[in-house]
């Protein structure tokens, strides 16, 4: 059981990265470009997101009727929280490195495979950032899961 | 408003866009989990789970894409738009901020969405507009 989630995962982790290369969300310009509304505007990935949630909204209802994954596992769905202070805070912030540098984390990753030395800095310096939460600013809630 | 047209690349944008939720509805069909990227590299560095091997795997999946694409086609010009501090200190920002808001693009703007979450809608307002306005400073107004 575990050898095929750790296949499906990484065929879905190849998959992805696929989508976001081909997509243009890997290349730092074009992602400035699209967040770029006064210059030459590129509004290319609307149309990544509208394709990404056209293709899951309907599988996603569905799986979450049917209540459990095609491999009867659990799903893990994200505890509902409120709309929080963290939540808003956190998405300016992310924002704001996204719009500087152009990259957010799943492209990220994916540029490690094409120039790992300075795609690592990022990285590096977005797990600290990750660790640096976790640390100082821990969710106050009843449990620590985390169901992501 | 300036549209940039020679960039402008709707049909590999949408495909692209369909592989991710492809990628997507079968994580969470097969794995029963949410593929955001930031929650999945949050997840590795709690050592108190157990559930660190389909992370790793997808992780790798996602920096061996690169590589298999290659196979099929010249991998297109990416070039980094920032110097190392700028590097940096964005990849320090975009941690601290999806950390805190609970997710990424691909964990709000993809998943969250596709769930149609509220939260999640407003958490992607929010970053986007933050971006648009970052993008505007510092291309327009620096």
């Amino acid at each position: 059981m575990i050898a095929l989630s750790m296949l499906i995962a990484t065929v879905c982790g190849i998959i992805f990265g696929l989508g976001l290369l081909l997509s243009g969300m890997a290349n730092p310009a074009i992602v400035i470009g699209f967040l770029d509304l006064a210059g030459q505007w590129n509004p290319s990935l609307a149309f990544v997101m509208v394709g990404a949630i056209g293709t899951a909204v309907l599988p996603f209802a569905l799986l979450k009727k049917r209540g459990t994954s095609l491999l009867n596992e659990t799903l893990h769905l994200p505890r509902p929280r409120k709309i929080d202070w963290r939540l808003l805070t956190g998405s300016a912030l992310f924002g704001i490195g996204w719009g500087w540098s152009g990259i957010c984390p799943g492209p990220a990753i994916v540029l490690l495979g094409i120039n790992a030395s300075d795609a690592a800095i990022f990285v590096a310096a977005m797990l600290l950032g990750i660790c640096l939460v976790d640390r100082l600013l821990p969710l106050q809630t009843t449990s620590d899961e985390h169901k992501q | 408003m300036n549209i940039n047209w020679q960039e402008f690349s709707p049909l590999y944008s949408t495909f692209g866009g369909m592989l991710i939720g492809v990628a997507a509805v079968l994580l969470f069909a097969g794995l029963g989990r949410i593929a955001g990227i930031t929650g999945i590299i949050a997840g590795l560095l709690q050592r108190k789970r157990k559930d660190h091997y389909w992370r790793l795997c997808f992780l790798a999946g996602l920096a061996l894409a690169p590589v298999i694409y290659q196979v099929f086609a010249p991998l297109p010009e990416i070039q980094l738009q920032n110097n190392l501090s700028g590097l940096a200190l964005s990849g320090l920002l975009v941690g601290v901020g999806t950390r805190l808001a609970n997710g990424c693009t691909s964990g709000h703007g993809v998943c969250g969405l596709s769930r149609l979450s509220i939260r999640s809608l407003i958490a992607t307002l929010m970053f986007m507009g933050s971006g648009f306005i970052t993008v505007f400073v510092i291309h327009h107004l620096l």
